[in-house]
């Protein structure tokens, strides 16, 4: 019965990296105002928010890497490979939507030997390339397994809990300095979004959008993959999700109280009705993963977590542009390149995630039964196809 | 001592021979088309505003201690001791960051050019540090904009305010604004009218972000040794249930209370 689907689905595949190889061309044939609709008045766009979420969706990866190494709760260690991949092809969609959205492409290394320790931008920089650098290293295992270099393993062990310890501090840094970077804003960034907690609240959100993400893939790699997880493990996560989605909106309700911002509410306007979405799709999974009946359900687990991740792409978005146009006196929607671009970028990421899964043990090794059960299912060119399930 | 620019919009003619002025400094094209553009572009680094009989000059307002600079990851803006805020294109990587961080959105974009730079009035460096006027500052014949000791220019504005205190508000914008600017503005009409924005914060806005980024070595010390002890304390319980034979029904336990 599957299988004209998944020609349909790799159909959009092709389309969509076609759609953005062309794109991609264009930005660098023509530059960024033939191949963006950016502005002096909207310097930032879409690839900037962009930005923001893919790396809060690598947010599992520092979390999951604590978790098992540092706090040694090792029942999560099967959900810590996918996490750590996810990371790493998060923060590899940043790197290449920085270097497709720099105006000078080729000066991206600047940052290496060109100082400013004033500058949050810097201190970013050096978060992502030494964060890459240790994301490698936490994936480099499953590769190394594969090949069977057991040297080369062992001496990865002997490091691996400096180079974890690393990780986690880098990733609360850069995590946090995302939301630093519109402290400079306090004229520009709409109320409702700008504070000056906006540090803790990008960081908290990326520790929910990476327990949601970790959600997400499993039930996915389950669907597709037929890796089998221990069900308690999601039923743990989504506890700790319930409990730190009402950490990070009790942290913006108290905000707002204290910043006395709640009277914007009532004002019609296009901000407010983004906000109110943003907080809805927080808040709907938050009250339903309190819910008993909820954590015993893969199923609606997963329809949490799509909602919860809904609501932090939302988030980013509108502190990149819904709250940034008022101020601008700029209308700013993403021209049909920037939204290709994008949108084969995270194409790509699951394509490689897929490929990952499919010739390195990411998962642990599959039940005989399960696999034997299903074998076409292999063929499913990325996660993407399986949405159709969700419902 | 820092250098300053001093704009009166009253004594204003609205000639715009700073603009041509401006333009020949930087070698920017100036034709008529260019001077009826009343915004600040790539290619116009400085415009005079027209509201009826009312002028007011738009340009880099050259902070003492500007957001720009801070934030560029590159250091290409840099504040100078002489007082321009200057721009060294072989750093710039194109973030525009300096641009989202501008309280008054002055640095402009070379948008469609393929190795695009950024462009703002940077206060004439060369001939600030040769002793020379700004180019505005030369050409303009009635002394509107006027060049000197920022200290000097100050105490002149409040001079002025003082002795025609009908002609102006009493405001000398940049004194106060984001810590101060080296460029002062003077006018009889609220400054909003001109889009300067109003109500800016009193400190230099890079305090904002630098309160932040000043604890980084503190999150990196103490989160190390946090992590560190409490992976001790976690391995060392491993390792002692592990010594006693019971690691697996000890983590069997673990789990189950979990599920319960």
């Amino acid at each position: 019965m599957s299988r004209p689907r998944y020609g349909f689905w790799q159909v959009i595949l092709w389309a969509v990296l076609c759609a953005g190889g062309y794109a991609l061309i264009l930005r660098f044939t023509r530059g960024l105002a033939a191949s963006t609709n950016l502005s002096d008045e909207f310097p930032w766009g879409l690839w900037v928010g962009f930005k923001l979420f893919s790396v809060a969706l690598a947010g599992g990866g520092f979390t999951l890497a604590a978790v098992v190494h540092i706090f040694n709760l090792k029942r999560y260690r099967p959900v810590l490979r996918p996490m750590i991949l996810t990371a790493f092809l998060g923060y590899s969609m940043f790197i290449c939507s920085l270097i497709i959205d720099l105006g000078r492409p080729y000066r991206v290394w600047h940052p290496v030997v060109m100082w400013n320790d004033h500058s949050v931008m810097f201190e970013i920089a050096w978060c992502v390339m030494l964060y890459t650098t240790v994301l490698i290293l936490e994936f480099a295992p499953a590769v190394l397994e594969r090949l069977g270099w057991q040297r080369a393993l062992g001496c990865l062990r002997g490091v691996m809990i400096p180079v974890v310890i690393l990780g986690v501090i880098l990733s609360t840094l850069h995590q946090s300095s995302l939301g630093s970077l519109y402290l400079i804003v306090p004229g520009k960034l709409y109320p409702l979004w700008y504070s000056p907690l906006e540090p803790v609240f990008f960081f908290v959100s990326a520790l929910c959008a990476g327990l949601a993400m970790t959600i997400f893939e499993s039930w996915h790699s389950r669907k597709a993959f037929s890796k089998e997880l221990d069900p308690s493990l999601l039923t743990g996560l989504g506890r700790v999700l319930a409990v730190a989605l009402s950490f990070y909106l009790t942290l913006r309700f108290i905000d707002m109280a204290h910043r006395g911002v709640f009277h914007l509410l009532r004002l019609p306007r296009t901000e407010t009705y983004l906000f109110l979405l943003e907080i809805a799709l927080l808040l709907t999974p938050m009250l339903l993963l309190f819910r008993r009946r909820i954590h015993h359900d893969p199923t609606a687990l997963y329809f949490c977590s799509v909602l919860t991740l809904l609501g932090f792409v939302t988030n980013r978005m509108n502190v990149a542009i819904t709250g940034m146009e008022a101020s601008s006196g700029a209308y700013y929607f993403p021209k049909w390149t920037e939204l290709a671009i994008t949108m084969s970028l995270v194409a790509s990421a699951f394509a490689i995630f897929w490929l990952a899964v499919k010739y390195l043990p990411v998962f642990p090794p599959a039940r005989q039964a399960c696999q034997a059960a299903q074998p076409e299912r292999l063929a499913v060119p990325s996660a993407v196809p399986e949405f159709t399930h969700a419902s | 001592m820092s250098k300053a620019l001093l704009y009166d919009a009253t004594m204003c003619i609205g000639c715009k021979q700073c603009e041509q002025a401006c333009a020949t400094e930087n070698s920017l094209p100036y034709n008529e088309g260019i001077a009826t553009e009343e915004k600040q572009s790539d290619h116009k680094y400085t415009a005079v505003l027209t509201k009826g009989d009312k002028y007011m000059r738009r340009l880099c307002m050259n902070c003492q201690d500007p957001a720009c600079a801070s934030a560029c990851p590159v250091a290409a803006l840099r504040k100078t001791a002489a007082g321009p805020v200057i721009y060294d294109e072989g750093r710039c990587m194109g973030c525009r960051y300096c641009m989202l961080a501008c309280p008054f959105s002055v640095p402009k974009y070379e948008w469609s050019k393929m190795l695009p730079k950024v462009r703002k009035c940077t206060m004439c460096p060369n001939r600030v540090d040769s002793g020379r006027q700004t180019a505005c500052a030369e050409i303009c014949p009635t002394g509107a904009t006027k060049f000197g000791e920022r200290d000097d220019l100050v105490q002149e504005a409040q001079q002025r305010i003082r002795d025609h205190p009908g002609q102006y508000l009493p405001h000398i914008y940049g004194l106060n604004e984001v810590g101060g600017t080296s460029v002062l503005l003077l006018s009889s009409v609220p400054f909003e009218q001109f889009g300067y924005p109003g109500d800016m914060l009193t400190e230099p806005m890079p305090l904002l972000t630098s309160r932040v980024l000043s604890k980084v070595p503190d999150v990196v010390t103490l989160g190390g040794v946090l992590l560190g002890g409490v992976w001790w304390i976690t391995n060392r319980r491993s390792e002692v249930f592990a010594a006693e034979g019971n690691d697996a029904t000890a983590d069997k336990k673990r789990s189950d209370d979990e599920n319960e």
